[in-house]
């Protein structure tokens, strides 16, 4: 789960950690209170999407007067906001007013999983400001690291060497890289990036920009952080989709994909784009795949326009297709589907299960493989 | 031979009075799986379709020699059950569990490493582990499977199963199919399991299975290229997956320009595997290769 910039730096906040002081604003009016309550300008407005290079893309700017604070926020609330990491953009529906920081010197800090070895890496660079990725092919000799022990924790002498490295302060700058790691653990995160980390005019430390993650498999003790989840920022159909616990991604193709497995929908996606065609959708309906379910998923998968197909891709395991094909049927009749559906249905009971979509009265259409369906789906969808 | 499970594996299954637990549990004793107990804490005593149920997998080792724990215990307590089940001299835990936050993998997996280097992890978030016509240990279709002599390793449970099916229809068996799971913290890797197959007789070629995420194949592939004579095939799923989304497995995501399907597939081709790019042909692409 992804969180704002000034979710990251409240949360990061609690832990001791140096950021600038600043508030969230959801309209022009909360825009000017935090500026009457931060006591005067310059001060930096900062559109929160969930989105890096905002920037570049005109989502931040220093004001100097009321009349600069008011103008921009009413230019750039409930906007779309294009990134180069963000093509079609997302929509800005807050801002955070911060005081500006003088900066002297920028840095580059995060925590994240290195999946290679299932450490806990710490990664820091004196590039502050750069895509860490942009950062690790150019010059990667400039990004240090050190792995945390999983029993001991970061040791003293690993924040010294990282202070070293950078040419910060050790007893500053050591603490704001144990209390991050102290934060990482504590929020169950997945990522920490704080790009850039600064070292003011004045000597200090600030994290001026914050983006904290959590692994969205331990959102069950966090309800708290689960409650700040900024859904304008998730398409509204994946929204939706959560809400009866399907698995569902939104792309830009045509074919509808409804599939059982992640890995299976994931090569359905793949296999229409191999047949010349073009995915709608990741959509994955899981092992147990009730009516209900399946009802809903048509209802979701339907609702977007772009769908001009379906291809419904089923393997039947334990789940026995004769059911799989009976939950379809129910759901089909529940929701009115106005455009081609293919059906490939494999595995224990198929011949079963075929007959019933056959004697079902619906128009279907079969598929003998996988191929065979993305290929008939492409077709229909012209 | 086979890998990893055969018809004198003893399993365990920790959780076994849940939903999910006693249903498979009973899947695999149809199959012709030994399951020799179960454990519930607090429910010591009582049998599930005639399988003992203990309090603590010690017990449970103890009265049944039991070599092998599946687990089906809920996420919150899943990390427990797994360091249970290796304080009790299992060798071979295979965690089925979906959700375990990362946070508590990271210090089990140690764990393991540490004390119990023998031990082996398969999961979690996997199918299991299963050596057909013997043993199933996981909660896959077994009658889909046939005996012969393609081993399987998949991150993907509904994958395995596609592709053994069309294995089986033509005629082509497989000495044993091993899941991984799709989370970012597991057990054995891909390179670990080839490298299992690789010493056993009855495996003459091998099917890795990927996915976008993490970069476990390409490891896997400099192995192969080094170490392995047996005919290779793979096929790699997510070519179309956008970057930052997790496709359903939480391991299933390319993130900072990693994990892309692309460099996965190039670094298996570079070490003579056979990728097979369209997953209907799988089965057809191997037997043409093996014929």
């Amino acid at each position: 789960m992804k969180l704002h910039e000034h979710q990251s730096k409240e949360l990061l906040k609690k832990y001791g950690l140096p950021v600038p002081e600043g508030y969230a604003a959801f309209n022009v009016k909360e825009a000017k209170e935090a500026a009457q309550a931060l006591g005067g300008y310059p001060l930096v407005v900062k559109a929160q999407i969930h989105c890096g290079a905002r920037g570049k893309a005109g989502g931040v700017k220093i004001v100097k007067s009321d009349e600069e604070l008011e103008a921009f926020s009413e230019s750039i609330l409930g906007k779309v906001l294009k990134t180069v990491q963000c093509p079609n953009g997302k929509v800005v529906s807050r801002l955070l007013i911060e005081r500006a920081t003088p900066i002297e010197k920028e840095f580059y800090l995060s925590i994240t999983l290195d999946r290679s070895n299932s450490k806990i890496l710490i990664m820091a660079s004196k590039e502050g400001g750069m895509e860490i990725e942009e950062l690790s092919k150019e010059k990667p000799d400039a990004i240090i690291k050190e792995y945390v022990d999983p029993v001991l924790g970061i040791m003293p002498y690993q924040t010294r060497k990282l202070s070293f490295a950078l040419g910060l302060n050790p007893s500053l700058f050591g603490k704001i890289v144990s209390k991050l790691y102290q934060a990482y653990m504590d929020l169950d995160a997945s990522l920490v990036e704080i790009n850039p980390l600064v070292l003011t005019k004045n000597g200090d430390i600030v994290l001026l920009d914050a983006k904290v993650e959590i692994d969205d498999n331990a959102a069950f003790r966090h309800k708290d952080i689960e409650e700040l989840e900024d859904i304008t920022q998730i398409d509204p159909l994946e929204v939706e989709a959560k809400k009866y616990g399907l698995n569902y991604i939104k792309l830009e193709g045509n074919i509808g994909c409804m599939v059982n497995g992640a890995g299976l929908a994931m090569t359905t996606m793949d296999i229409i784009k191999l047949a010349g065609g073009a995915p709608a959708n990741f959509l994955d309906v899981g092992g147990g795949a009730s009516v209900e379910q399946i009802a809903n998923a048509f209802r979701i998968l339907t609702s977007d326009e772009n769908v001009k197909a379906v291809f419904i891709n089923i393997f039947g395991g334990i789940l026995r297709c004769d059911r799989l094909a009976q939950g379809l049927i129910e759901a089909a009749k529940m929701v009115n589907i106005k455009i081609p559906v293919v059906v490939r249905l494999e595995g224990t009971n198929v011949e079963e299960g075929r007959k019933l979509l056959k004697e079902s009265g619906l128009n279907f259409e079969s598929a003998v493989d996988m191929w065979d369906g993305a290929r008939k789906a492409i077709k229909l969808a012209q | 031979m086979s890998i990893l499970v055969n018809k004198n594996t003893k399993v365990v299954v920790q959780g076994i009075t849940g939903k999910e637990g006693s249903f498979h549990a009973i899947q695999c004793k149809n199959y012709g799986t030994q399951v020799v107990a179960g454990v519930t804490p607090g429910k010591e005593g009582i049998e599930v379709e005639g399988i003992p149920v203990f309090n603590t997998v010690e017990n449970a080792v103890k009265n049944t020699g039991a070599n092998c724990s599946l687990i089906f215990v809920p996420p919150p307590f899943a990390a427990d059950a797994i360091v249970e089940a290796a304080d009790a001299g299992i060798e071979l835990i295979i965690c089925i569990t979906e959700g375990i936050p990362v946070k508590d993998m990271i210090p089990v997996k140690y764990y393991l490493k540490k004390n119990y280097p023998n031990t082996k992890l398969i999961g979690p978030n996997c199918p299991g582990a299963i050596t057909p016509e013997e043993a199933k240990v996981g909660i896959m279709p077994g009658h889909i499977f046939k005996k012969g002599n393609v081993g399987i390793v998949s991150r993907s449970g509904t994958l395995t199963y596609e592709a053994a099916f069309q294995l089986s229809n033509l005629g082509i068996g497989q000495s044993s199919a091993i899941g991984i799971g799709g989370d970012p913290v597991h057990g054995l890797s891909h390179k670990d399991v080839i490298a299992l197959f690789n010493e056993d007789d009855e495996t003459k070629a091998i099917l890795m299975i990927g996915e976008i995420g993490g970069t476990s194949e390409e490891e896997a592939a400099e192995y192969i290229a080094s170490n392995v004579k047996k005919p290779v095939f793979a096929h790699i799923a997510g070519i179309t997956a956008p970057p930052g989304k997790r496709m359903g497995h939480a391991g299933a995501i390319i993130s900072g320009g990693k994990g892309t399907a692309e460099s996965k597939m190039k670094a298996l081709k570079e070490a003579n595997v056979t990728v097979i790019e369209n997953p209907a042909f799988i089965g057809k692409v191997i037997a043409d290769a093996l014929s």
